[in-house]
């Protein structure tokens, strides 16, 4: 039954079910593990494992906790520019949602009194001093709710090309962040809007059992995660989604309404970017104007990296969370083995455009011969 | 005879200035099958694209079920009951089988907008079920279908088509691009249809396939309808001479 298939008379046996793409990631993912862990070894140390006495532990745990934290708020984003990209589209406003968004939630987030001293910072009044804490969660979903809307509206309706509509809303929207106060940074928030990232959000939903203090938003991102891989794999919402990235036009003739479906996903992008930046202000306990930059690049260089084809219509959750996993380990690895910062930088690049060529290679290999 | 499914009463459609249908009287019956046979730029797929709704015709009437109708595009016309398959396919080929027969017709287990829960199991069962029926061999459904043969892609393309299929099915010519095998699996279908009592218009460039498969067919010359022959009153050769304008045109010689 197996024929020829694609390229380099790759074989490909109808019968059987083909293997989900995420596998190759995951085998990615632990092959950097294992080489950042020879090369730490080379030096005498390692990468993921404990090497000092005085300390009772397996792993590395400092490292780990950076690592994760890391991938985190960046890869919260990342789900919903996965979810644009599926859908064939792309999202470029996300880093500066993020910027703007941190700039007004903090403003609602403010306590009055710092050190007994009135708040230095203060951009409103006494009115918007030690609100509760669901204030300016609700405030900064909104703003992410109104800018994915913008970016879904521009899309869907006007049929401009995405990325288009998307850059101008990057640019925008970082203006409002910079204009908002005069490029001056909004901090010293309430104790409970700190701890929404600083908490242990883990220890109250397992009732104390599992205690994961400063993690939350890798606890979010995780749930986050679950919960849109479900919604992609079982629901409607992904169906269509998939189907429109698919083939546009088999998805408008099968009767989906194609523009209000785009309208939603962007919307939710927009909300996912307003998560991370509630996340990340309450973890810097301070929101600056050019907070999220380049976030929109990690972003979609996560998708990428897991496997989600810019072409639109391929890819999964647990690909970007992946990928996401696999952009992380590689930025701690090259701080383990003390790489220049300005390497990193430029190696970052290198794996971005190196994952969209592989991409491109796939979908030729793919391609039915 | 039974009640007439679909009638056109001097359908015409004009781009600019080409003439590309000219007052098409058509009727089809209840069951019956019809094949729709022409030259290329004939008007056949012209035709059809005005029953279908795809374009908007520029003048006539079209009838379908006994009322006249003004379909506004091909979704309209699907839900009234007319199922079409396309020269180009509307799949997506990121989905699998299950997913592109149930497309836009999803089956659900809860409702909830957008985020309603997919009845999958049943919507796999009804595909085998489907499949079954119309003899396509599929090896396995959930595998995206582009990884498919063009043949089998046809064949999802058609057995959605022959699944949902309720008052008539127009074909453009399904088999073009087919292999031997794929298209004996696409006239069984069609067949299948037959004995269902649907009624079905066949576009289609192969007489072999039309003789076998019809009742009457339709040749259109230039953009009009030049005649209509029940196949037991007809020949192969007979039908060429009208689809080359030998016969049925006031400017043909009679052959000696």
């Amino acid at each position: 039954m197996a024929e020829a298939h694609g390229l380099g008379g790759l074989k490909y046996d109808p019968a059987k079910r083909t293997r989900a793409p995420e596998w190759n990631v995951f085998g990615a993912l632990v092959l950097i593990v294992v080489i950042f862990e020879v090369l730490n070894r080379v030096n005498g140390g390692s990468f993921l494992f404990n090497m000092r006495d005085n300390v009772d532990a397996i792993f590395n745990q400092q490292r780990l906790d950076i690592m994760i934290l890391q991938v985190a708020i960046v890869g919260i984003i990342s789900l919903g520019v996965t979810q644009v990209i599926i859908i064939g589209g792309i999202d470029l406003s996300a880093g500066s949602v993020v910027g703007a968004t941190a700039m007004v939630v903090m403003s609602f987030a403010q306590t009055a009194m710092v050190n007994g001293n009135p708040n230095p910072k203060a951009i409103f009044g006494d009115w918007a001093m030690d609100l509760p804490v669901v204030v300016p969660i609700v405030v900064g979903l909104a703003c992410g709710l109104g800018a994915g809307m913008v970016n879904g509206l521009l899309v869907a309706y006007t049929k401009i090309p995405p990325f288009i509509a998307t850059l101008g809303v990057m640019v925008s929207a970082r203006g409002v962040a910079r204009w908002w106060s005069n490029g001056q940074p909004v901090s010293f928030p309430t104790e409970g809007y700190g701890a929404l990232a600083n908490g242990d959000i883990m220890g109250s939903l397992t009732f104390g059992l599992f205690s994961w203090q400063g993690q939350n938003p890798a606890v979010i991102f995780v749930i986050l995660a679950i919960l849109f891989h479900v919604v992609m794999t079982y629901t409607l919402y992904g169906k269509r989604s998939y189907a429109i990235g698919s083939n546009e036009a088999a998805a408008r003739m099968s009767g989906i309404n194609v523009d209000r479906h785009k309208l939603l996903v962007y919307t939710i992008a927009g909300v996912l970017a307003a998560v991370a930046a509630v996340l990340l202000t309450s973890k810097n306990l301070t929101a600056q104007a050019g907070m999220g930059v380049q976030y929109e690049l990690d972003a979609i260089a996560m998708a990428v990296i897991g496997g989600i084809s810019l072409a639109g219509g391929r890819g999964s959750i647990i690909g970007t969370v992946l990928g996401a996993a696999i952009f992380s380990v590689i930025i701690s690895g090259f701080t383990s083995i003390r790489l220049d910062a300005y390497y990193q930088e430029m190696v970052k690049g290198a794996i971005i455009v190196g994952a969209v060529v592989l991409d491109q290679w796939r979908q030729r290999t793919r391609a039915r011969g | 005879m039974s009640k007439i499914i679909l009638e056109t009463r001097g359908l015409t459609k004009h781009y600019g200035g080409v003439h590309a249908l000219e007052d098409a009287d058509f009727i089809l019956h209840d069951g019956e099958h019809v094949a729709v046979v022409g030259d290329n730029g004939a008007g056949k797929s012209t035709f059809v694209r005005q029953v279908t709704a795809v374009e908007q015709r520029s003048s006539g009437e079209v009838l379908f079920d006994g009322r006249p109708v003004h379909f506004s595009g091909p979704l309209e016309a699907r839900e009234a009951g007319i199922e079409t398959v396309f020269q180009t396919l509307a799949l997506a080929d990121d989905l699998d089988v299950p997913s592109n027969l149930f497309l836009g017709r999803e089956l659900f287990k809860f409702k909830l907008g957008p985020f309603s829960w997919l009845d999958r199991k049943t919507m796999r069962d009804r595909t085998l079920e489907a499949l079954k029926t119309t003899a396509v061999k599929i090896p396995n459904v959930d595998n995206p279908i582009r990884n498919m043969s063009g043949g089998q892609r046809q064949c999802v393309s058609i057995a959605r088509t022959a699944a949902f299929a309720s008052k008539l099915v127009i074909m453009d010519e399904p088999t073009a691009a087919l292999g031997v095998q794929e298209t004996a699996q696409v006239e069984n279908i069609i067949r299948g249809l037959k004995d269902r009592g649907i009624p079905m218009i066949l576009i289609s460039h192969n007489l072999r396939q039309v003789f076998d498969l019809v009742d009457r067919i339709v040749v259109f010359r230039r953009g009009r309808i030049v005649a209509s022959l029940r196949k037991d009153e007809t020949d192969g050769n007979d039908i060429v001479s009208y689809i080359t304008g030998v016969k049925g045109t006031q400017d043909s010689v009679p052959a000696q």
